[in-house]
């Protein structure tokens, strides 16, 4: 093992802030790629929370729930509470 | 408030970006593929209940009819769920619009109707004179099959855009009512009633998937089985 490990091979809690964006740039960003890093971060989830012997959707659906506000909210705008509309 | 009644309807865009594919795609993420020989308890349930609805909804098919299990299996569970995840607040359900619908109904009718007539020729061709008719009748009512043939994907699609837009539409007006009669009291206990009641009754769009596959199911069977 190498005194030094190479930028490319840290993780990201091992970059120092100045290496940051040397690592970035150096990140997959074919579309094989990051198809790659969808998946892995879908797993881990998917992984941690739903497939536990009692696990469960809850916090995805509020998750969703909250994403779907995004587009609603330049109408509901015109709906908080106030004197005059 | 016309306006505003049916913005609840149009197509999400975000910063300019359609993201309705995103929507349309997002129950898949629910219904996670069993790879263990017992699941966690979300992926046991899910089976339990697609060997429930398919063994009920197959068992009057022939053999060649249950082939197509997959398709109406996988129909009843995207319906179903598109229809109960629109049930949170703010979220957009894609067989709201007809678009959509429509085009879940006319390749499905069209392909029972193509089995029907590849397969069992005469039999299709007789389904558009029922036995009996009197000699004189018969033209007309040859024309009259061949609408009501014809009439069945539209009717597919327009009955889950209405019954599930008219739901939407409902909630958001009584509960629009519920909010400004806030002021005037006693009136508003029995309203926010009403809006529970109705959500619940409206929970019941799982019914309505029911009632599309069935029909799409009688079709099928009507078509490909005599």
């Amino acid at each position: 093992m190498a005194s030094v490990v190479p930028v490319k091979e840290k993780k990201l809690m091992d970059v120092k802030l100045g290496e940051l964006p040397s690592w970035i740039l150096m990140r997959d960003f074919t579309p094989k790629g990051t198809a790659g890093a969808f998946q892995r971060g879908y797993y881990r989830y998917h992984n941690k929370y739903v497939n536990v012997k009692r696990g469960g959707v809850a916090m995805v659906l509020a998750a969703y729930m909250l994403f779907s506000y995004c587009p609603c909210y330049k109408e509901l705008k015109h709906q908080r509470l106030c004197k005059y509309h | 408030m016309n306006e505003s009644l049916f913005t609840s309807f149009i197509t999400p865009t975000m910063v300019g970006i359609p993201i309705v594919l995103l929507i349309i795609m997002f129950p898949s993420i629910l219904f996670p593929s069993p790879s263990r020989l017992i699941d966690n308890r979300l992926v046991s349930i899910q089976q339990w209940l697609v060997r429930l609805t398919s063994k009920q909804m197959l068992s009057i098919h022939s053999h060649k009819g249950q082939t197509w299990a997959l398709m109406l299996m996988s129909l009843i569970l995207f319906i179903g769920s598109t229809n109960l995840l629109g049930l949170l607040p703010h979220s957009f359900t894609p067989t709201t619009q007809l678009s959509m619908n429509l085009g879940m109904a006319i390749p499905l009718w069209a392909g029972t109707v193509a089995t029907g007539f590849r397969y069992k020729t005469k039999a299709s061709l007789a389904h558009f004179l029922p036995q009996g008719t009197p000699f004189p009748l018969i033209p007309m009512l040859v024309i009259i099959e061949t609408i009501s043939l014809f009439i069945q994907p539209v009717a597919l699609a327009v009955r889950l855009t209405a019954n599930i837009t008219a739901g939407h539409l409902l909630i958001h007006l009584i509960g629009g009512a519920t909010l400004t009669l806030t002021s005037i009291s006693t009136i508003t206990a029995f309203i926010t009633f009403t809006v529970l009641v109705l959500l619940t009754i409206l929970e019941f769009a799982v019914a309505l998937i029911q009632a599309y596959v069935f029909t799409l199911l009688v079709s099928l069977y009507l078509h490909d089985n005599t």
